[in-house]
């Protein structure tokens, strides 16, 4: 039979057949390998009702100019039915440098909120009751002196700290695999992330204290298999600290989330998602045989992928982020951030959230699609795919494994040199049009219609350095170094860092301040050249 | 006898993200080209671009720029090459660049910015195709 | 503004005077064989100031490119001013090059008194650019007193170096096993010292007693960090005294070669 390609293979290059059926199932057992939604092995779900029960949580990702600026879309977001918010730094804050330091010059606001004291914290969550919202803080390198800005509005908003929800990025490891904004040298980096780990368990219950994420690793090139295996491998890279240092995995192991990409390839999606609540389940049950059930799920949250955009015909994105969405609704995420159609070209402007947002609730609403759960369950091809995304990334687990775990492999290059690898593959078959982007390599037009797109104020910078400037004068210039030196020696003499930070950030040192002190105690890092 | 020599191009990443995968893949494609590359790595200041591309006399310099800050950065690259005589460096961008920021850069003097999703032959043609006044 | 770079007489005395376009583009013309870079080369060989010259050789990924960006750092702190020759291997196929040793030394890259060049093989064999002697004494002539060069490092056949660098500093990653074997007999014979890098790593002391056994000068190094870089200086200070000594003239192997062989 003539068929229009002489091979078929899904987006990460497995090689798909004309048809699934039982042969393909054969040492697959329903009993073993998909149980019921909300028991071991989960691949069906976390929870007995999924979406019948309640819907995922949508949340947008916000954040650009001022404090002010974002807090202001933050109130819109909450008015129009949003029910969490989620913050976006800027760069300089997202490597831990305040407004003002010469490295932060024309980025200050650009890709997020500009944070560099405690001060600004406030203005973020001005009007906002922190017990009244969950708030996830994308932040990585200096996450525990965010969250102890965080820590510290909800003190003086009087909220006791068991009562704050939210998530803290705090996964470091993807970092240095992928995204490349690092503090400090990965050892000492995941001393801090297992601080964090701690102090949640201890002060903050609610919280989730790392989402374990895979959406840079994909965003960066890599394979839906490749995005499984490393961002589930950290995730066990990160409950072996805190076993090591001493915490029972019951009690923090129920807290962790992850954070996965959605591609295009509608069921490989899917399967994925699929595959990673069984993997994660079967792994932490090998490994660490806990007792609470929770420490086997996986819960997630999922962005649809923002690599996938085109500058191109921006409109089709609308389309693209669809399929997607409902990709990780039928992988059963817990929560979904839909991209808005602009942004390949700048931050995106208010009209454009608000459509990416009804995208979600046209899905829930209106698709009918919530009504079972897991209504892939059985499907051959889509059992299929699961088993062997599964497989696949515990084929890296041994890899990685032998190679002495994470860290010593990050240190070789090796993740990020497989995932280069992946994302020339790529960049051949689009070039060869081996796959048609729509807009890029086919169907292109000629004549591009401009979208409207949002412009940061230059004015940002100006204010933001003139506040850090009067902050300094104005702020107890003992009181502070005192602070950040108590900070140092704290961690240097391997104390949790969470305590004396929050002391440091209402002492008024800043963002910038902070991460130099802690750079002297933990040293810096350059990584390993993969070209 | 004088004999051909590749063009040497510096690829770098300026500014402080570090979204490395676009300057990685034109940095292979320039070297299979048969172009002598020079890679400088992430997070590199517009003074580092500058004495850099001078120490290794390169005929042109591509940055990525994905933060927003391109109209900072790009400035002050040709303003440093300028101040050191060295304006005859061409210099071409890759980013995300807002349509009219690239009017505004290519007249400051950037030969070319290459938008998201732009083939990577378009690149490596341009930069095979720039004129050898050098 | 190219123009003024032209006239051998107008490049070498800028070259002189230290002017790193003008540095730059000698080593260029060069490599490209024009006339005028050989008038220009000639120019500057008379009364041109020595320099020391140290070769860095040792497998891709052993640390030559941060050991080098380690002794740059601490040659500035003892006042010399450096130059670096760094090669990597042109493709034979398409002639095209991806050289990132730099990398590791984009710090140094601001510093007025530290040059670094990046130089592809074009086909050249031995490990070297073609151009390197010539590039070295560009450098010599521009005032760079001290020169390090990092070799490509694959192995077998790197000897041109010793021709060049009277000091040969051979780089090896811990917990080779087999490997050192090989390089014994390559790398490693035609080396004055031998750094163990990434002494941070488990097996490093081992790879350090196994060599001490078979080459007189075996020095842990931890290029990360700096740890043992001291004591790097010191013992090319002491090789370069030692050939001076010997008053070797031409640059050359000294004739007390530093393997004990057996
Ligand atoms: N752990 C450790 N890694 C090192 C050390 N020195 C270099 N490296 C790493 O080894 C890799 C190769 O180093 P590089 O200097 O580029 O090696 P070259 O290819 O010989 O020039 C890089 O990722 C370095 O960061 C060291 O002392 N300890
Ligand atoms: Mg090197």
């Amino acid at each position: 039979m003539n068929e229009r390609k002489s091979r078929f293979s899904s987006l990460s290059g497995i090689e798909i057949h004309r048809l699934y059926g039982p042969d393909d199932l054969k040492n697959w057992s329903p009993d073993r390998d998909l149980g019921r939604p909300g028991e071991f092995p989960y691949t069906r779900g976390i929870y007995p009702t999924m979406y019948r029960g309640r819907l995922w949580t949508m949340r947008q990702f916000a954040g650009f100019g001022t404090a002010e600026d974002t807090n202001r879309r933050f109130r819109y977001l909450l008015e129009h039915g949003q029910t969490g918010l989620s913050v976006a730094f800027d760069m300089p804050a997202l490597m831990g440098l305040d407004a003002d330091d010469p490295l932060a010059r024309g980025e200050v606001g650009r890709c997020g909120v500009s944070i560099s004291s405690l001060a600004d914290m406030e203005r973020l969550f001005d009007g906002i009751p922190l017990d009244q919202v969950t708030t996830s803080m994308t932040i990585n390198g200096p996450a525990p002196v965010l969250f102890a800005m965080y820590l510290a509005v909800a003190e003086k908003q009087g909220i006791p700290f068991e009562k704050l929800g939210g998530t803290l990025q705090n996964d470091i490891l993807k970092e240095y695999i992928a995204q490349k904004e690092w503090l400090f040298p990965p050892a000492p980096s995941l001393r801090l992330v297992t601080d964090v780990v701690a102090y949640c368990a201890d002060r903050v219950p609610k919280w989730h204290p790392i989402s374990i994420s895979g959406y840079h690793i994909r965003e960066a090139g890599s394979t839906a298999v490749q995005e499984l295996a490393f961002t589930l491998y950290d995730g066990l890279t990160y409950v072996e600290a805190a076993v090591k240092a001493g915490l029972p995995v019951d009690r923090f192991a129920p807290r962790l989330s992850f954070f996965f990409n959605v591609h295009n390839d509608f069921f490989e999606e899917i399967a994925k998602f699929r595959a990673a609540r069984r993997l994660w389940a079967r792994e932490m049950e090998r490994r660490y045989q806990p007792r609470d059930p929770r420490s086997l799920q996986l819960r997630c949250h999922a962005q649809t992928a923002g690599c996938s955009l085109t500058a191109q015909q921006p409109m089709n994105n609308v389309v693209r982020t669809t399929i997607q969405a409902l990709a990780a609704v039928l992988g059963g995420t817990q929560s979904l951030h839909t991209n808005s159609m602009d942004e390949t070209l700048a931050l995106p402007t208010e009209e454009a959230v608000r459509l990416a947002l009804r995208t979600q609730q046209i899905i829930a609403e209106e698709s009918e699609v919530t009504n079972t759960v897991d209504p892939l369950g059985g499907s051959y091809y889509v059992e299929t795919l699961t088993n062997q995304l599964e497989e696949e990334a515990q084929e890296y687990f041994r890899r990685l494994d032998a190679m002495g775990g994470m860290v010593a492999a990050i240190e070789q290059g090796f993740p990020q040199r497989e995932i280069l690898e992946a994302s020339q593959r790529y960049q051949r078959e689009i070039e060869r049009r081996e796959r048609v982007i729509v807009g890029v390599n086919g169907y292109v037009e000629q004549e591009e219609r401009p979208i409207p797109i949002l412009k940061i104020d230059p004015e940002v910078e100006r204010l933001q350095v003139t506040r850090l400037a009067e902050l300094r004068k104005a702020r107890d210039p003992f009181k502070m170094a005192g602070a950040v030196a108590s900070l140092q020696e704290a961690v240097a003499g391997g104390e949790n860092i969470m305590p004396p930070l929050i002391e440091a950030v209402k002492a008024q040192a800043t963002l910038g301040e902070i991460c130099a002190a802690l750079k002297e105690v933990l040293g810096t890092y350059r990584e390993p050249v993969v070209l | 006898m004088t004999v051909t020599s590749p063009l040497r191009i510096l690829i770098g990443k300026v500014g402080l993200d570090g979204h490395d995968r676009g300057v990685k893949l034109i940095a292979r494609a320039l070297r299979d080209a048969g172009m002598e590359v020079i890679y400088t790595g992430l997070h590199q200041t517009p003074e580092q671009v500058v004495s850099t591309a001078i120490q290794e006399d390169v005929d042109a310099i591509g940055l990525s720029v994905l933060s927003g800050a391109h109209m900072t950065l790009f400035r002050r690259v040709l303003e440093l090459l300028k101040e050191q005589g060295a304006d005859d460096i061409v210099v071409f961008g890759g980013g995300i660049v807002p349509n009219e920021d690239v009017l505004a850069l290519k007249e400051a003097g950037v030969k070319a910015l290459f938008g998201p999703g732009t083939p990577l032959e378009d690149i490596v043609r341009f930069v095979k195709e720039l004129p050898r006044s050098r | 503004m190219a123009n003024d770079l032209n006239g051998a007489p107008a490049l070498a005395k800028r070259v002189r005077e230290g002017q790193v376009r003008a540095v730059a583009r000698l080593i260029t013309l060069l490599e490209r064989r024009t006339p005028e870079g050989h008038d220009a080369l000639r120019l500057l060989q008379e009364d041109r100031p020595r320099s020391m010259v140290v070769g860095v050789t040792g497998y891709p990924g052993a640390g030559k490119s941060t050991v080098i960006d380690q002794l740059v750092a601490a040659y500035r702190r003892l006042g010399h001013r450096v130059g670096v020759l760094a090669i990597d291997m042109s493709s034979p196929v398409t002639g095209g090059a991806l050289l990132g040793d730099r990398i590791r030394m984009q710090r140094q890259a601001m510093d007025p008194h530290v040059y670094i060049r990046s130089l592809a093989t074009r086909g050249h064999q031995g490990g070297l650019a073609a151009v390197t002697s010539e590039a070295v004494l560009v450098l010599e002539a521009a005032g760079y007193d001290m020169i390090l060069i990092e070799t490509v490092g694959v192995g077998q056949g790197e000897v041109e170096i010793v021709k060049m660098a009277p000091t040969v500093v051979a780089v090896v990653a811990p917990g080779l096993g087999d490997e050192v074997q090989a390089m014994k007999a390559g790398l490693l014979e035609v080396a004055h010292i031998i750094v163990v890098n990434k002494g941070d790593h488990p097996e490093a002391d081992r790879t350090v007693r196994e060599l001490r056994d078979w080459h007189r000068t075996v020095l842990r190094v931890t290029a990360t960090t700096g740890e043992g870089i001291p004591e790097l200086i010191a013992a090319i200070a002491e090789h370069q005294r030692l050939c001076d000594l010997e008053t070797v003239t031409t640059r050359g192997h000294p004739e007390d070669s530093a393997v004990m062989r057996g």
